[in-house]
């Protein structure tokens, strides 16, 4: 491209935002594959119907927190809507930086009528969050493990099985999720978990526990670093969310299958950060309410495979826009899938976070 | 030696007494002076104001200000400031809970935080310091406003949880309420502050002095082994003649101008398991296929890639003295009969000295603050300080400690810094 050209062409688009569209939102998501899956579902549609309206992707939700507070700070908020996880909304809520949603004013009842708070139902955690989809953290094992004389992992104990299922495993280096799952492989009821982390025998129990695979176990800190992992032969098992765990399997054919077994339901959603300005508000209460409609969350399906939020979603699923095949059995939602699942308390770690991070940080160091 | 001293033998007496020098209008020649060169000196400082004023604004300002968040604690008393004076006068080791002013106080103080919703933001500050006043601080709020106000407030809020009955909660109200605390700080060195006073952490607590030491003992290592690799590389590049240590300099810089995460994730591929390394070791039969080295998510992984990947700030400094220094020199002292060694040791070394050291500080503090390469191939053995710093910042939104962390590991610069000028001296340092 010569100089000139690239003159004109960066003129043109000046021109456009300037002149031909109104509005401009700043979205900010999680970038990937993710990412992708709402610009198809959401922005696009969006943006056809509402030419005025111009979405600008924004991929720093991994730092969305802290942004947000410090642009809080600075009185200089320049972003519209915020997707975030279920924990960070109800820290942002906390803080006063999320503003608070009213959910059957605000967003477009199911198709039969059913508002939306009931809709949604126990996925609207926190006063100012508009859950989307449904992901689990969850195992992926190899299948081509020798070792294994042909046996499979099907239960989650057999991650702390060196015997039977010998080699590495991989685990997300912090506490949550982690503590859960050694307290119900050390003989701890579901029911019980957090009763007994609470304590401070019940988190040296779990301590004890991870201990007896700690120096057979990579830590991870970014969700496609165990798809690598399993891909590499590096680990044998890891844990990490459902949809990387199906692209890895369906996308890229690797000998991989998933552990449906006490997998970890949570949430991604929308916030909208408190004090924006009247019109920039309007611009994208609008938008959500398109956006987080039933048809909308049950066309995200078919480009990633995450659960729609909507209990009215489910029935839309259909097929995978590129591969062709049915989404539904791949819904951590599919009722073969949830038959064991593990129910994540979120006002439980909102408090105890800060205090088992640092044991586990110091465990970790140990 | 006579003539000054005939000079000053002779010279007082002669002196008339000392009279100021002054201009032809009669202003002292000294005031004059003061005054052209002031008049120099501020037009100086206009042409730097831009840029002083920047730099002041845009990077002095911002650290201060995060500095300052490492003892800053006005949350408290401005939240709950009918509350943090009615507590003043409960004796927190009497062992019983405060009476029903304090508990008038709180109702009055959260009626009005729950109005502006900052009761939230306060209960998650007190939560870094104990555990569940989170969920109390939201519990309560949503309750506060559907009190009976003719009731007693204490047994309404011991209704709606215990915590405000035990008298651990109220221990904490107080010990935090003053508008500075020293509770980072004390935090990032293990220690708390407890209505006992300053104890440390029980030991499973404790984290950041053994990352810190671990920091500074990786950061050493770091520099070690980058000046051990990166003197004789400096040597070539400054011995050859120029066409051949042209292209070395490429192979020197390329690394240099290519991406830290390719550059680390391409160690994560040789050094894995699995890893190009491994499988050309099991192949070649020096290990076996069982035996594969651990290479990566530990402190050895961290080393080697992060040596890899400042190895060109040592390299750099250390060519640019070395190119400085005529061979002659070591010629000289060969042609007056010291050995290789002799020659190197006692001539060469010590004028690559400025350097070494250029080269060391730039390395090591480039690694003492790095945190990308040990949170990737660092695995739980090879973080540093920063990754913690970094998790605070942006994961538990727990500034203050971040800030106090960051306070400690420039302290700790800082005071290298200073013993390194006394004993090999800041003027020693040659950036290029």
């Amino acid at each position: 491209m010569t100089f000139k050209t690239l003159l004109l062409a960066s003129a043109a688009t000046a021109m456009m935002t300037t002149g031909a569209s109104a509005i401009d939102l700043t979205i900010v998501s999680w970038g990937g594959a993710y990412s992708n899956s709402q610009n198809e579902a959401y922005h696009k549609p969006y943006m056809a119907e509402n030419p005025d309206v111009n979405i600008i992707n924004d991929e720093s939700s991994n730092e969305a927190v802290a942004k947000l507070r410090a642009m809080n700070e600075a009185g200089n908020l320049t972003w519209d809507l915020v997707d975030v996880l279920a924990s960070d909304a109800i820290r942002l809520c906390d803080e006063g930086l999320a503003m608070e949603i009213d959910h059957d004013e605000m967003l477009a009842p199911a198709p039969d009528g059913t508002p939306a708070s009931q809709d949604f139902g126990d996925l609207i955690v926190s006063d100012c969050y508009i859950p989307q989809i449904v992901y689990s953290t969850t195992f992926g094992y190899r299948t081509d493990v020798a070792a294994w004389n042909g046996k499979e992992p099907d239960d989650i104990c057999d991650v702390f099985d060196l015997e039977t299922f010998p080699g590495k495993r991989a685990l997300e280096k912090r506490p949550i999720n982690n503590m859960e799952w050694a307290l119900l492989c050390d003989g701890v009821a579901k029911e019980d978990v957090y009763d007994v982390l609470e304590t401070e025998e019940g988190v040296n129990r779990a301590l004890a526990k991870l201990g007896t695979i700690k120096d057979q176990t990579v830590w991870w800190s970014a969700g496609a670093e165990t798809p690598q992992l399993l891909a590499d032969g590096e680990v044998v098992m890891g844990s990490t969310y459902n949809g990387r765990l199906f692209s890895l399997i369906e996308e890229q054919d690797q000998p991989v299958k998933m552990l449906w077994d006490a997998q970890v339901f949570d949430l991604d959603g929308w916030i909208v950060p408190a004090g924006l300005p009247k019109e920039r508000l309007d611009a994208v209460m609008e938008y959500l309410r398109f956006a987080t409609d039933t048809q909308r969350l049950a066309d995200q399906a078919k480009y990633i495979s995450y659960g729609p939020a909507r209990e009215s979603s489910a029935p839309l699923v259909g097929k995978h826009a590129e591969l062709g095949i049915d989404m539904a059995p791949h819904m951590p939602t599919d009722p073969n899938n949830a038959k064991n699942t593990f129910l994540f308390n979120y006002e439980w770690w909102a408090d105890y976070r800060d205090d088992l991070d640092a044991r586990f940080q110091a465990w970790l160091a140990s | 030696m006579t003539t000054t001293d005939t000079v000053s033998a002779a010279a007082p007496p002669a002196d008339p007494p000392p009279q100021p020098l002054t201009t032809r209008d009669g202003i002292p020649l000294k005031v004059s002076l003061m005054r052209a060169l002031r008049r120099e000196k501020m037009r100086a400082m206009l042409l730097i104001a831009p840029l002083l004023l920047f730099i002041l604004l845009t990077f002095a300002a911002p650290i201060a200000d995060m500095l300052f968040r490492s003892v800053e604690n006005g949350i408290v008393s401005n939240t709950l400031p009918r509350t943090v004076e009615a507590l003043a006068d409960w004796d927190e080791t009497s062992g019983e809970a405060p009476g029903e002013p304090v508990f008038a106080a709180l109702h009055a103080d959260l009626l009005i935080a729950t109005e502006k919703k900052t009761h939230t933001r306060l209960g998650s500050r007190l939560n870094y310091e104990a555990s569940g006043m989170s969920s109390l601080f939201r519990k309560t709020g949503r309750r506060a406003g559907r009190m009976d106000e003719a009731e007693p407030f204490k047994a309404q809020f011991i209704d709606i949880d215990d915590k405000w009955g035990e008298i651990d909660t109220w221990q904490v109200l107080k010990t935090f309420s003053p508008p500075l605390t020293s509770g980072y700080f004390l935090n990032a060195v293990d220690m708390e502050l407890t209505p006992g006073g300053i104890e440390m952490k029980p030991e499973s607590e404790r984290v950041y002095l053994f990352l810190f030491a671990r920091t500074l003992f990786l950061s050493l290592t770091i520099m070690g082994c980058c000046l051990l690799l990166g003197y004789p590389v400096a040597y070539l590049l400054a011995a050859l003649p120029a066409r051949t240590s042209n292209l070395l300099m490429i192979l020197v810089l390329l690394p240099f101008w290519t991406s830290l995460l390719v550059r680390t994730s391409a160690w994560k591929v040789l050094l894995q398991q699995q890893g190009v390394i491994n499988d050309f070791l099991v192949w070649t039969g020096i290990v076996s296929d069982a035996g594969r080295l651990v290479m990566i998510n530990n402190q050895t992984g961290t080393i080697i890639a992060m040596t890899h990947i400042l190895l060109p700030f040592m390299i750099l400094p250390l060519y640019s003295v070395m190119k400085t220094i005529s061979p002659s020199y070591v010629r000289a002292a060969k042609s007056l009969g010291a050995t290789d060694w002799t020659a190197f040791w006692r001539v060469y070394f010590p004028q690559t000295v400025p350097g070494i050291g250029a080269g060391s500080i730039l390395v090591f503090i480039l690694s003492i603050g790095y945190y990308i390469t040990p949170e990737l191939v660092g695995g739980t053995s090879g973080i540093f300080i920063s990754n913690r710093i970094a998790y605070h910042i942006s994961s538990s939104l727990n500034w203050g400690l971040a800030a106090a962390l960051g306070v400690l590991l420039l302290a700790a610069v800082l005071l290298l810094f200073y013993v390194y000028d006394k004993i090999v001296g800041i003027d020693n340092v040659k950036l290029g």
